[in-house]
Order: C-alpha cells, then structure tokens, then sequence
C-alpha cells in the first residue's frame, strides 16, 4: 500500500516539473480552462438559486387569475365578471386587481403601478419600490411627478419607501390608491386589469379553471402552477443568450481536448521513449499523463467552482447584470439564498475532468506502448 | 551469468523490408567481468544488448540469467536462474530496472530538468520512499564529482559532465550489470581514460559490465576480459576469458 | 519542498474551501434569508405575480401574465428588441396554445 501511494507521489513530482518546464503555456492554459469552468459554474449556480427564489417567494401569489382577451391581446376585463367567478363553487374571495406600466421618459425607466387598499384614505400618496428611489434619489415626503394620458402633469406625495429587502419582487412597484390610479391613466370605471381568485382546494383548480374559460369564452384563467412553472423555464436552456454561452462553454472545451488530442510532438514521443528506456513500464508513462491532465484540470474545476460561489452568492452574480439589465434601467439589489444543485455539479465535474485527462492519455498511448529499445537506437 | 542460445532477432518479419539484425548468437556473459563487443556500426551490438538488457525480446532462441538476486521473482522459479527470453512485460521491465543500468550513447537525459531528477528518474515507479533513493543520487553525484551541478539543468552541461550524470542514472537502482553503448562516442582521450577507470571501480565491486564499442582505448584496455567481435548479426570471434 | 507536496497541499485547500463553501450553502445566510421573507410577504399582501428580474419589456417584467402576442411583437420575424427577451421563456400556457391541436 505505502509502495503504491510512492509510486503514485514520485510520477505526480515528474507530472509536475514536466508541467513546469513550459510554465508561461501550463499556466495560461489553466488560467482560460478555470474561467470557462467558472462561467459556466456561475451560471449553473445562478439559475438554480433564481429558480428556487422564485418558487419560495411566489408560493403566495393568487391561486389564480383571470385575463380577458381581446384579438390575441390581454384586455381589460368588465367587474360584473367577478360576481359570476365568485358564485362558482370553491372559489374564495375574488379581488380585482388594478395595476398597469407607466414609462418615465426622464430617466428610461418602465414603472409598475399597482392599487394597494391601504392607501384608499390617501388618494394623493404613492409608496414607492427601492429602486426607484434609489434611481430618483427619492426619500419619504418628496413630491413625484407624472403625466397623465392627456400629458398633463400629476403630483403625488411619496408617503413610503419599500424596505431595501423587497427590491427583487417590488424594485419597480408604485403602490397608489384606486382614485388616483383611475385618475392618472383614465382607466374606466367598471373594469379591472384582472382578477385574482383564492381557491381553498388546490385539487379543485383545474375544474375552476375549465368551468371559467366554459362560461367566459374569452377570459384565460391562470392558475398558480402556471406561474410558478413560468420560472422553472425562466433560464432555459434553449432560450437564445443560454444557447450562446454554453455553446461557448462546450466550444471551448472541446478546443482544449482538441489541441491535446493531436498527437505528441516528436520531443514528447522521445521523452517518452526515454522513459521506457530507463525502466519506466507502459501502465508508468500513462500514469504521468493522467497526472498532467488531473493536475491541470481538477485545479480548474475547485478553483472555477469556488470563485464561482462568491461570485454568485456573495457578490449576487454581478457580472451578469448587464445582460439581465439589457436596455433596462431599473435593475434590483438582492442576495440570494444559496441553493446547490449536486448532480450538476457532478456533472460539470465531468466535463472539466474527464475529456480533458482522457486526451491527455490516448495521444500518448502509442508512444507508452512502444518497445524500449527504439530509445537505444535514436 | 548470462547466457545466450542461439538467439536470432529479426525486424520487419513478414514485410519486404525484414531485416535480420542478429543472427544465430550463442554467448555467455560471466559475472563480475568486463565483456566488450566489438565491430562496425550495423554489426548488431546495439541489438544485441538491448536483448540481454530485457529491452526487447529475441525472434528465436533463449536467454537466461543465472544467480542474479531476484528475490521478487518467488514465483518464476528457482530464484538462481531465470529465462528473460519468455517472461512478460511487466516481470521483464522489474527484472530490467533491478538488475541492469544503462549508459546510452546519446545519453538519453531528459532536458529542461535537473541533474538530480535526471538521477532519480528510474526510481520513480519502483514505490521506493523519495527520501531514500533521493540520497542514493546525491551520493552517486558526489562520488562522480558532480555534487556542485545537482539543481543545473542538463543541457547547461559539457559532454564529460552529462555523461557521468548518465553513469549516475544508470546507478541508481544498485544494478549488479552495467550496459554501455559506444560509451566514448563524444569524449576526448582523456575522458575516455576517465570512463574506463571509473568501469574499472565498478568491476571491483563485483558488477558485471558489458560494453559495446570501436573505440581502441575500450577494447584495448587491461581491464577488458572478453572480447567478442560482430559482424553482420554474427559473432566473428572471441578472445580473452571465454 | 517537493513539487509534490505543493500541488496536494494546494488541492487540500481547495478542497477545504469548496467543502466550507458547500457547507455555507446549507446554513442559509441570514440577510439572503430576510430578502427572501420580504419579498414573499409582499407577494401575499400585494397579489403579485411575478419578480421584478427585468423592467424592460412588460412581457418580461411580468412574464407570468404575459399575452399570446407580444413576444412576437411587431411582426413575427422581428428579431428581439429586448436582451432579457431572449432569456424569458413564454410561459407554458402559451406554448401548448401554439402546438397543434390533436
């Protein structure tokens, strides 16, 4: 046992100085091999813990809504609607919701407002999301202005600010009383944005939902399972900047394998035919290989891996927010729950470990195998 | 002692290249003597060793090596004698690294790392401590008075130097029979004279020392106790201890 | 020190790291856990629907509620205005309205 951890030590010491001798190649290699390992563990770890937010966090949301549709598009859908919902047998309570998009055209931002009953006495105050005040440089007590459908100007009290904690569900939220929503865009009376339902029975949904879409042909009813599945495809892979980064990701691994698996230079098929000579065994000189690529590759996966982490979990993935923000400029602060996903971790394990050591090995396999006495000869 | 029968080894068999390199050889090797093969380049002396030396295995014919200590090989008979000529890979190259050290004519070192890995280097895969045999090649580098060239790399070395660190090599495993190929290829007469009193030390330790050149100062030396002359594949000729 | 030494004893650390780190993903880190809370709360009071990733689009900013045509926007071959488009799958209930029907 001791003679073979020897055995196994001494090669790795050769592995290493062989790996030295082009130290500027070897360390520059490692250096790209543990980037790519760390985008695409940053990824992974990313979109795992998004996913698992937003499962957590939206547990509570409505268990359904009810749209109406008109020519394909998501329409306004008339109160008297709700009274008919509600009589339907399981169903709860059934709130309309109001709410609706108001561009700022000062700074580019998108807005969410959203009535809240707890400001029905105070028709002239908003509570405002964190990131807006953030990006406005608001506080309790400022005045904010917008415009109206007709353009003209509406000024409204910030009573509130949200807590800092609810950036990454209300960043852009502006809560404001039913008068003044009403007020602000001319929404009609008598009609809501659409409605959100409480269903006690989650077994009893699906037959909710046939009997609604059966008895308001033009309503699309969206239950909760709907929604939470929307983020379980948020990051999917098949969506378009997904594809470009992992294509990448897989490209380049293969160039690596690539580039080792083309054979060995004549200086390399010496060595080799050196080492034999000197009494090293076939099953020795592929053990050297299995070190250099081990060496080389399990170093970029732990370290890969590790930046990673802090860069996903302490630094919440800011390297991404550029291609999340994309032309927005309202962008939310969060910190996420850190969530592992081991299987593929094991399987980014794989990738970066196996077909790089294997095309260490194979090219090799030749040269270890040859007979010794070609060295004499040479 | 090593004893030769009727050894033939043909390369390219079946091609229309074949080309027979050794051709009907019966020898014997005594131990703790100095043998010299003698004769032109092509006459089959590297071949020759690299048989002898468990490098390759012969065509035809046989090759035994008689009270040896091999002590690993329990199970391959008596522990006095074994047939190189039959044995597999993997006993062959125990048999190779243990009994045999090599002294090539090119040298064979490995370049870009030091003097003194370039010793361990055979080492390595025995599972011997790093410790222990990491000793053993600072000794042998002291004893060849090359001690101050240990952490050098080996291509900064002259000739004479890079062939005393190949002599080290070939030691460090303590073999009890020593090969050299053309050992005085690239030296001067006075290194030539250097190399041969350095063989003449080791024969005084009992090894065994096998030597393949045409160079006088080799083959003309005192120490030398057989002489076998090659040519073609073919011995042409013995003198001195048969 | 022997090359080898170096090398296992680096490896031995990452390793150390990775596994702490493994570990700190199981203990949950208090202020991401708070966010978390936070916002969940919100979800209950507000009757939200989605989170608040993208503020670009609106079928981005609430992907969840999003209608059947406006991630075709203006015309259907109209290449993605929005970066986060490309990023938001439409939701199922869209998808399956455009299989063919059986």
């Amino acid at each position: 046992m001791n003679r073979l951890a020897n055995r196994y030590r001494n090669i790795l010491d050769f592995a290493l100085s062989s790996l030295f001798r082009r130290k500027g190649k070897n360390l520059s290699l490692l250096a790209i091999y543990t980037l790519i390992v760390f985008a695409l563990a940053s990824l992974m770890l990313f979109v795992s813990a998004m996913k698992r937010e937003a499962a957590v966090i939206l547990k509570g949301a409505p268990s359904m809504v009810v749209q109406k549709m008109a020519v394909g598009r998501h329409d306004l859908i008339p109160l008297r609607y709700a009274a008919e919902i509600g009589a339907i047998r399981g169903v709860g309570e059934v709130m309309p919701r109001l709410w609706g998009y108001y561009y700022d055209s000062l700074i580019g931002a998108n807005y969410t407002f959203m009535v809240s009953a707890s400001l029905a006495d105070y028709p002239e105050d908003i509570i405002i999301g964190n990131g807006i005040a953030r990006l406005r440089n608001l506080a309790e007590g400022d005045i904010m202005p917008f415009n109206a459908p007709d353009k003209s100007p509406i000024l409204f009290n910030v009573r509130r600010v949200m807590s800092h904690e609810s950036e990454l569900a209300a960043a852009d939220l502006i809560l404001i009383s039913e008068k003044g929503f009403r007020t602000l865009f001319n929404f009609p009376t008598g009609y809501a944005t659409d409605l959100a339902l409480t269903i006690s029975n989650p077994k009893e949904v699906a037959i909710i939902a046939a009997k609604i879409a059966d008895r308001f042909p033009d309503t699309r009813p969206i239950p909760r399972s709907e929604i939470l599945r929307t983020y379980d495809s948020i990051f999917d892979w098949r969506g378009g900047m997904m594809i470009v980064m992992l294509s990448s990701a897989v490209f380049s691994f293969i160039i690596f394998a690539w580039d080792k698996a083309t054979g060995l230079s004549a200086e390399e098929r010496k060595e080799i035919g050196i080492l034999k000579s000197i009494g090293w065994e076939t099953s020795d000189v592929l053990l050297l290989k299995f070190w250099e690529g081990v060496v080389i590759s399990l170093s970029a996966f732990l370290m890969g891996v590790i930046i990673a982490y802090c860069h996903v979990f302490f630094f919440s993935a800011s390297l991404f927010e550029h291609a999340l923000k994309g032309w927005a400029v309202l962008y939310p602060r969060f910190r996420l729950v850190p969530a592992i996903d081991p299987y593929e971790l094991a399987i980014l394990f794989f990738l970066t470990v196996v077909p790089y050591t294997t095309s260490t090995i194979i090219p090799s396999w030749r040269a270890a195998t040859a007979d010794p006495d070609t060295a004499m000869r040479s | 002692m090593i004893e030769l029968s009727h050894v033939t080894k043909t390369f390219n068999v079946g091609r229309s290249s074949i080309f027979t390199a050794v051709e009907d050889v019966s020898l014997v090797i005594h131990s703790g003597r100095l043998t010299i093969l003698k004769g032109p380049s092509g006459s089959g002396k590297t071949t020759l060793m690299t048989l002898i030396g468990c490098m390759a295995r012969p065509t035809s014919g046989r090759i035994w090596l008689r009270g040896f200590d091999q002590s690993y090989t329990g199970d391959l008979g008596t522990p006095e004698e074994v047939e190189t000529s039959g044995l597999p890979e993997r006993f062959l190259t125990e048999i190779r690294r243990r009994t045999f050290g090599f002294i090539f004519q090119q040298f064979n070192l490995v370049r870009g790392i030091t003097v003194l890995e370039n010793v361990m280097l055979p080492a390595y895969p025995s599972g011997e401590s790093h410790g222990a045999f990491r000793r053993r090649a600072l000794e042998l580098l002291e004893m060849f008075d090359i001690s101050r060239h240990a952490a050098s790399r080996v291509d900064w070395l002259s000739g004479g130097e890079m062939q005393r660190v190949a002599i080290a090599r070939a030691l460090i495993n303590d073999p009890g029979i020593i090969i050299a190929d053309e050992p005085t290829a690239h030296l001067d007469t006075k290194l030539s004279r250097e190399f041969m009193e350095i063989i003449g030390s080791f024969k005084s330790s009992g090894k065994t020392i096998l030597i393949a050149s045409h160079d006088p100062i080799v083959f003309e030396s005192p120490l030398a106790d057989t002489v076998v002359e090659m040519r073609d594949g073919r011995i042409t000729g013995t003198a001195g201890i048969p | 020190m022997r090359q080898s030494t170096l090398f296992l004893t680096f490896t031995a650390m990452n390793i150390l790291l990775f596994s702490l780190l493994m570990l700190h993903a199981r203990t949950k880190p208090a202020g991401a856990l708070a966010i978390q809370s936070s916002c969940a709360e919100l979800v209950k009071e507000l009757l939200l629907t989605d989170l608040c990733l993208f503020t670009e689009a609106r079928y981005t900013r609430n992907p969840a509620m999003a209608d059947l045509h406006s991630p075709f926007q203006d015309h259907p071959l109209s290449l993605e205005h929005f970066p986060s488009g490309s990023l938001v799958m439409p939701p199922a209930v869209i998808r399956r309205g455009y299989e063919p029907s059986r």
